[in-house]
């Protein structure tokens, strides 16, 4: 019988602690694929910020660096011009990227630094209980926007990539999503670009995954899927952003 | 004959590979795993047509997908 598909080894051999359908764990393990397929188990370096990713510092099994609250990119800076062979990439939410850490994440995009940024977007705080992010969509219901998000007071959503893209340090900008296996191959796909074209020298490197949080939404794992076909992803157009040939 | 194998101690029970599975040949089960979900049972092992898309989806990793002669 020839095995067609196996968990990846870089990650614990247990269950994560995210929530049941949380596709936080699914970026997590198409991720540790990636890093396996390129052979970098021991040579890579993950900065975790504060936030649901944090989670993973007890999911993975690579090295790893815990981070303050949205300044990963500022610590991946240091760790990458230390270790400048290393495969070096933060994984950030988007209460975590777009809100309190918009100036550490433009500023290492704007210098161009060599690492890999993956922003796992759910349009939500998570792990703080479902308050509005900078990426809630309008009319978003959440624990701060109870009528829904009213753009005349809380501005509209934030397009990370659409923002990053516009800067001319970064060399890949894309943003895929994971709510059917198609888009979860083409994610993966993404991310391994990305790693490339760092681990080839190329520069500031940007991923951005849509994923979804049945338990903040208060939806079923299936019903948020179809929520994010429905509402999230109109407002978050998916494609590559830009790519520079390195 | 290919073979779809769940790892009930890591199923978190959210069905995504039962409702993507094409040939409809997973089901999530009545019988709680040791961590309290219900985790999806294969009725026919024969139709698996080995196409990885429960396994692709998979949040958890948890199924494990091998192809026969």
């Amino acid at each position: 019988m020839e095995q067609l598909y196996k968990r990846p080894k870089c990650i614990q051999p247990m269950q994560s602690g995210y929530c049941p359908g949380c596709l936080h764990s699914l970026a997590t393990r198409i991720t540790a694929e990636v890093v396996e397929e390129l052979e970098q188990q021991n040579n890579c370096i993950l900065v975790l910020p504060v936030g649901c990713s944090t989670m993973g510092l007890l999911y993975w099994k690579i090295d790893m660096v815990g981070s303050a609250h949205g300044r990963a990119p500022a610590v991946a800076t240091g760790v990458k011009r230390c270790s400048k062979n290393s495969l070096v990439f933060t994984y950030q939410g988007d209460g975590d990227l777009a809100a309190i850490g918009l100036a550490e994440i433009l500023s290492a995009a704007n210098r161009g630094e060599n690492y890999t940024v993956l922003f796992a977007n759910n349009s939500i705080y998570g792990m703080t209980g479902g308050q509005m992010a900078p990426t809630t969509l309008e009319g978003q219901k959440s624990t701060t926007t109870q009528k829904g998000r009213d753009p005349l007071t809380t501005g509209y959503p934030m397009r990370m990539c659409e923002l990053i893209a516009t800067l001319d340090a970064p060399k890949y900008v894309a943003r895929f999503s994971l709510h059917d296996p198609a888009n979860v191959r083409k994610a993966k796909a993404g991310i391994k670009k990305a790693f490339e074209t760092q681990l080839a020298g190329g520069g500031f490197t940007f991923v951005e995954l849509m994923i979804n949080c049945p338990t903040n939404w208060g939806l079923t794992p299936l019903d948020s899927l179809t929520y994010m076909v429905e509402n999230t992803i109109p407002v978050f157009p998916l494609g590559v952003y830009k790519d520079v040939e390195v | 004959m290919n073979e779809v194998k769940v790892n009930d101690k890591l199923c978190k029970g959210c069905g995504y590979c039962v409702h993507y599975c094409p040939k409809k040949i997973l089901e999530l089960g009545k019988v709680r795993s040791s961590k309290g979900h219900f985790y999806p049972a294969v009725t026919d092992q024969e139709a698996c047509i080995a196409c990885l898309m429960c396994a692709t989806i998979c949040p958890e990793g948890a199924i494990e997908v091998a192809k026969g002669e």
